[in-house]
């Protein structure tokens, strides 16, 4: 199993931690978005809801902008613009 | 996706049913059995509670650390106060089953090694419960981790006695109220020559606080104002200084700037950030408000079924039903009485043990305090069982249950993560809730020795995990 990050398009970054639990999609977002410039998007995919709750307020606290958030086939995926 | 839904309902009725089933059952077979279904419908509601709030202590300090985000710390806190709140209507009513623990040091180290391994697994002991009932693999793990470190570790004598002082070698050997060929392990030595000699001690019936006239207000003056409210505030104005201030100020700047303000800030400002830090994640405060009060409300009942049976432990009425063989040798089983993690775990993996033929009951452990009891006559047990199902329920109905097998690394992070859990909660007698969330509200100060162990080892635990991801991060990135 393994973490994937990937530049996905100009300023567009892709992370899928999927089969990974708490504490791992909070840390590698965190990091992720301490990797991309500001104004860079993060496509943020994972499948542990239980990380949800304080994935969404360190975007809140980091200044950064959750621009959608949706579920698809039991995956979670935010669209983060870094702030 | 709407047959998705429908079929998650379905699976939640299912569970649900199948839980009035189960308590139906033990009704018709004995009335005795209402104490143990008691217990299976607060740990659903715990269960339910848990999940919906995403509460696991382990993320307190992990996610403070590891993130800066306290939403979690913040709900703990929360319910640490409700919850001494309603202890105190308790205790000074004399319908509290809460009992204090041993102080000492014993806490600390106990609650260090117990913080490393909530963050390796991902979860503390109720989390690790619930996230089974996410469908969460890892959190089984930690479960088995937690349960055969803690029957392993009570049990296993030899060598490891030999790293015992000489003294508490001695003094286990000379106590009287223990059958002599129960005095085996490791544990048993460690326990009776060294904790037992520790004073048990709750706040409100200390000398500082026997001249104060009423029960009511010397219990909330010593146990819920000076030994949980004031230090529990404390924490949460460090955690607002320390994490959230400089974030919080400087958005409240700009926000003057933006407006052509002058750039000031003000006590109102502050007051404001540490109230926006309370109420940041409004479901894990909300959580934190029911759990801390549906604990108390667990404590009444509990202590109300003792009272119309006559009894202090279950084990009594297995007795009256004819189970001798579950009990321990002073006619016991465990039986905490409110919210409670671990023991029934290491009970759990002490009966698997014992059924293929390692003695387990030739230990202080099972053996004298708490029985091994048949899995199905075990209440505590069952409570485990109603966090699991209730937070099935609750993930279900949420549309967030998935099975997720553990794979590579996290095999290694749960299981690890649940040993290290399971050996610091028989260090300290007690885990996350049982060693310091009860004991702190109760009124027992080594409860915060154990609490500040946790923060400690989940530091530590962070230090470790960045440091890892680091590494794996760097790889991905090699590419750019």
């Amino acid at each position: 199993m393994a973490m994937k990050f990937e530049k996905i398009g100009d300023g567009k970054y892709m992370l899928d931690v999927c089969g990974y639990v708490c504490p791992h999609p909070q840390i590698y977002t965190k990091k992720s978005l301490e990797k991309i410039d500001e104004g860079d998007i993060l496509e943020l995919v994972f499948d542990n809801p239980s990380s949800g709750e304080t994935i969404i307020q360190m975007i809140d606290q980091g200044g950064h902008d959750l621009l959608e958030k949706k579920e698809e086939g039991g995956k979670l995926i935010y669209i983060i613009e870094k702030g | 996706m709407e047959n998705i839904e429908k079929r998650n309902q379905l699976w939640a009725f299912i569970v649900t049913g199948a839980l009035i089933l189960i308590s139906l059952l033990y009704y018709s077979s004995n009335i005795y059995y209402i104490y143990l279904i008691v217990y299976i419908w607060f740990g659903v509601a715990y269960g339910m509670m848990l999940q919906y709030g995403r509460f696991c202590m382990a993320s307190a300090s992990r996610d403070l650390f590891a993130a800066g985000v306290p939403r979690m710390a913040v709900g703990v806190l929360i319910a640490l106060i409700f919850f001494s709140l309603v202890s105190v209507v308790l205790a000074a009513t004399n319908m509290s089953t809460f009992h204090a623990g041993p102080l000492g040091t014993h806490e600390l180290i106990g609650g260090i090694i117990f913080g490393v391994g909530m963050v390796l697994a991902g979860g503390c002991a109720s989390g690790s419960l619930y996230k089974i009932g996410e469908g969460n693999g890892t959190s089984i793990l930690s479960i088995m981790g937690i349960s055969f470190g803690q029957a392993i570790f009570v049990d296993v004598g030899g060598i490891f006695n030999k790293l015992l002082p000489q003294s508490w070698i001695d003094a286990a050997q000379a106590t009287t109220w223990v059958p002599k060929d129960k005095i085996t392990s490791w544990f048993d030595h460690y326990f009776l020559g060294n904790i037992v000699f520790k004073k048990n001690i709750i706040l409100s019936d200390t000398g500082a606080f026997s001249g104060m006239s009423g029960d009511i207000a010397r219990n909330f003056f010593a146990n819920s104002l000076i030994n949980t409210i004031i230090p529990t505030i404390m924490v949460l104005f460090a955690i607002y200084y320390f994490f959230m201030r400089k974030g919080h100020l400087k958005r409240v700047k700009k926000a003057l700037k933006k407006e052509g303000k002058e750039q000031k800030t003000g006590l109102g400002d502050e007051l404001r950030g540490m109230w926006n830090m309370i109420t940041a994640s409004e479901r894990t405060t909300l959580m934190g408000v029911l759990i801390g009060i549906t604990a108390g409300i667990h404590i009444l009942a509990m202590k109300g079924m003792q009272n119309k049976f006559g009894i202090s432990n279950f084990g009594e009425l297995l007795a009256r039903m004819g189970h001798h063989e579950d009990l321990s040798t002073m006619g016991k089983i465990f039986d905490p009485g409110y919210w409670y993690i671990t023991t029934q775990e290491a009970q759990f993996a002490g009966w698997i043990m014992d059924k293929v033929g390692w003695d387990v009951k030739d230990d202080v452990f099972f053996g004298v305090m708490n029985g091994l009891p048949e899995l199905w006559r075990n209440p505590a047990l069952w409570m485990s069982v109603g966090i699991i199902f209730g937070a099935m329920i609750m993930s279900l109905l949420n549309k967030e249950f998935k099975w997720k097998l553990p794979k590579g690394e996290l095999i290694v992070w749960g299981l690890g993560g649940g040993l290290l859990m399971g050996v610091g909660a028989r260090v300290a007698l007690g885990c996350n809730i049982g060693a310091f969330f009860i004991r702190v509200a109760g009124g027992d100060p080594g409860g915060w020795l154990f609490g500040i162990g946790m923060v400690i080892g989940g530091y530590g635990g962070v230090r470790f995990f960045n440091w890892w991801t680091d590494r794996k991060m760097a790889k991905e990135m090699e590419a750019f």
